[in-house]
């Protein structure tokens, strides 16, 4: 099964980027998220109800929606944060990706670890700019929103084709497709990287170690 | 093509049909109340939760939704539309966007009804959230006030696009392919929204927008057959009952299998609808100028328009906010306006309240907005004393150059209120009212040293005078020589009594440890 790979593209201030890249991964969050699954006997279950909440951007001219659980707030502003000292630090031109990744485990026999195998990749490559005055920034306040509208219009399109989707898990599999570590709500299992592209164009992955970590991992 | 469809499967998705139709009509109608949502998530399902969404019923707007569906579900060739529109205070209105749930003949048979037709419609409903949050009405809605109100209208059959104006964009929020057809949920928006500031300026004429004749009899009175997007809190004192949800006493599916599709667990739970209020939702005035971004409470407004009087101001002034108008200085409504082409609507309103006749407490009135430093503030609003500027000392003691600009202070400015109470809430860019100008953004920049400034200074001769200021003290060398000198002369008496005294200063510094 191939993976699916979506790429978004913004440009943006550098303080603008912790709220864009939370509006586009909570919207994206938002579809990939259902409730909490409760097994009941002979094989069925029910699933709790996933709230949604309203948002305002500061710094953009913008509003998203997204889940209303704390938890999974707090995790994506801190990879969000994570992700953009790392890109205001790294001494580039302020080009980077940020990337959250929908996977399923598989079980493997020992010695080897739970192989994970990624169905969905979303990608936002971010390009931060500086600009020189108050009317620029205010431009940009409004064009970002803008172009943040197109990129969940792109995301909902994506979404909507219904492609494919992890089936249904029994009670014994569900943590090899869902995250169920969140106390409100369930969302697909995920994982979010990033990576910084020096001025020189070469990719400083920070990722690279990890994945060397995960196949090393015993 | 029925006939493959299982009796069960059938009732089933014509209620998923139905479920989905009125969620959809919720989503969007609370999508333009104009603030913003909020649900919890709940990890036990409660069963009235149709699609595993937190989607409140507002009761009004499912009634209205029942209304137009009459008994009937959205199918082939019939489709339901909810119409949004703008409705400013003058009467003008002006459709912003149709949002329609349609149906094709394309079928898709081989699809499970009870989870992956429910399943898809809840992520299509999740995506509706997710637009409704990006089409301009949104931001529109958002500021929605005593200047204008978002209204809805819910109809069934063939779709009606023309009002939209020209040059319409259409968003495709998504589709869910089900034995019967597949269901498409689009949004057409308009674009050219020119269209409502070009009328304005045929009618009063006004400068920037803004709206002189702030309050008219009842201006939502010929509403008709449109509703406001508006939520009223329940209120004991309100007449008319909406009947509640009672067919939501049906369940929603709540329990899936990890199986190939077997039965349905469901389990009745009551619904409770929350009280309700009256059925004069036409006549809802939004002038709600201290909170134009609330919801209007009826009962608590001033100007509830059921009583042929003119709304009154009992409400904003309480707050603070605005000078009383009388409705007699209505009929004088020469726009100050164009007097103040040169400044910004703030400015404006501060210059119009400060022409009232309004006792002093005007002064008291907060501007929403911070006031930069040589922002131009009318003359008799202020005194020096208590002009935040710098350099306020160099400000003119007179301002008869100010009184009598004309520019400033025109003639015959009438008892005016600011109208424009909500432009001081809205963005910045904007310096008018909002939407009406949304082909003309009134952004009005005052650099320091602007000709129009409090201070008669230019740049040139402001530098010029600080441009050689006088040397610090603590900087000239005579004196930094001395006091060395006298420092390192009784340096070594210092130390000599901090050494005595180094019992006290590692007390002193355990007990920061």
């Amino acid at each position: 099964m191939n993976c699916r790979s979506e790429v978004l593209e913004v440009s943006l201030e550098s303080r603008q980027v912790d709220e864009a890249m939370l509006a586009l991964l909570h919207t994206i969050l938002l579809h990939r998220s259902t409730g909490k699954f409760h097994y009941k006997k002979e094989g069925t279950y029910s699933i709790g109800t996933v709230g949604s909440q309203d948002t305002d951007c500061d710094y953009i001219d913008f509003s998203f929606v997204r889940v209303s659980s704390e938890e999974l707030d707090r995790a994506m502003r801190k990879s969000v944060g994570e992700f953009k000292d790392a890109l205001c630090n790294s001494g580039s031109d302020g080009v980077g990706q940020i990337s959250l990744e929908f996977y399923q485990k598989k079980k493997s026999r020992w010695p080897f670890s739970d192989e994970c195998i990624p169905w969905e990749v979303w990608s936002i490559k971010v390009n931060v700019v500086s600009l020189a005055n108050e009317q620029e920034r205010q431009i940009c306040r409004e064009k970002v929103g803008e172009k943040l509208g197109e990129k969940v219009i792109n995301i909902v399109e994506v979404i909507n084709r219904h492609e494919y989707l992890p089936k249904m898990p029994t009670q014994s599999e569900v943590d090899n497709v869902f995250d169920t570590s969140l106390k409100d709500v369930q969302p697909y299992l995920y994982k979010i990287t990033y990576q910084i592209t020096d001025s020189l164009g070469t990719s400083v992955s920070t990722t690279m170690r990890r994945l060397i970590k995960d196949t090393l991992a015993l | 093509m029925d006939s493959d469809l299982s009796p069960q499967d059938k009732k089933d998705l014509d209620k998923f049909i139905k479920f989905f139709a009125l969620k959809t009509v919720q989503v969007i109608v609370q999508a333009r109340l104009g603030e913003k949502i909020c649900t919890r998530s709940s990890s036990s399902p409660t069963g009235s939760d149709w699609f595993n969404l937190a989607i409140k019923d507002i009761p009004e707007v499912t009634h209205e939704a029942k209304k137009a569906l009459a008994g009937q579900l959205p199918g082939i060739g019939r489709s339901m539309c909810v119409e949004i529109s703008l409705k400013t205070s003058e009467g003008d209105s002006m459709e912003l966007e149709t949002w329609c749930l349609e149906m094709n003949e394309k079928c898709d048979k081989d699809i499970k009804v009870s989870y992956t037709v429910y399943n898809r419609l809840s992520l299509l409903l999740k995506s509706l959230l997710a637009i409704t949050r990006v089409t301009p009405a949104y931001k529109l809605s958002r500021k929605q006030g005593h200047d204008y109100v978002i209204l809805y209208r819910i109809y069934f059959g063939e779709v009606q696009l023309t009002g939209l104006g020209e040059g319409f964009q259409s968003v495709r929020v998504g589709i869910v392919g089900t034995p019967v057809g597949t269901i498409t949920l689009s949004c057409a928006y308009r674009t050219n929204l020119a269209f409502m500031s070009t009328r304005q300026f045929e009618r009063t004429a006004p400068i920037m927008g803004i709206i002189i004749d702030h309050f008219v009899d009842r201006p939502f009175a010929n509403m008709g057959h449109m509703h406001p997007c508006n939520y009223r809190t329940a209120t004991e004192d309100e007449g008319v009952t909406y009947p509640g949800v009672e067919d939501s006493q049906e369940v929603c599916t709540t329990s899936f299998s990890t199986s190939p599709p077997s039965q349905l667990y469901s389990s009745r739970l009551s619904y409770h609808p929350p009280a309700l209020g009256s059925a004069d939702l036409c006549y809802q005035p939004v002038f709600n100028a201290a909170h134009p971004h609330q919801m209007v409470i009826p009962g608590k407004e001033g100007g509830v328009p059921q009583a042929p009087v003119q709304p009154s101001h009992g409400t904003p002034a309480d707050h603070g906010r605005m000078p009383t108008c009388t409705p007699s200085s209505m009929a004088r409504r020469i726009p100050a306006t164009p007097s103040s082409s040169g400044e910004e609507a703030e400015t404006l309103s501060q210059s119009s309240e400060a022409k009232s006749s309004s006792p002093p407490d005007i002064l008291e009135t907060t501007f929403t907005r911070k006031v930069g430093a040589f922002v131009n503030k009318p003359a008799n609003q202020v005194t020096t004393a208590c002009l935040d500027l710098p350099f306020a000392a160099f400000a003119p003691k007179n301002f008869d150059m100010e009184e009598n600009d004309l520019m400033v202070n025109p003639p015959d400015s009438p008892v005016v209120e600011s109208p424009l109470q909500g432009s001081l809430h809205s963005d910045g860019s904007t310096g008018s009212s909002g939407p009406l100008q949304d082909d003309f953004v009134m952004v009005d920049f005052k650099p320091a040293f602007s000709k129009d400034d409090l201070l008669p200074i230019d740049l040139g001769t402001f530098y010029r005078e600080f441009q050689n200021p006088p040397q610090l003290n603590s900087l000239s060398i005579d004196v930094s020589a001395q006091s060395m000198a006298e420092d390192l002369d009784t340096l070594p008496v210092k130390l000599a009594l901090y050494e005595q005294k180094i019992d006290e200063f590692d007390a002193f510094v355990e007990t920061l440890q």
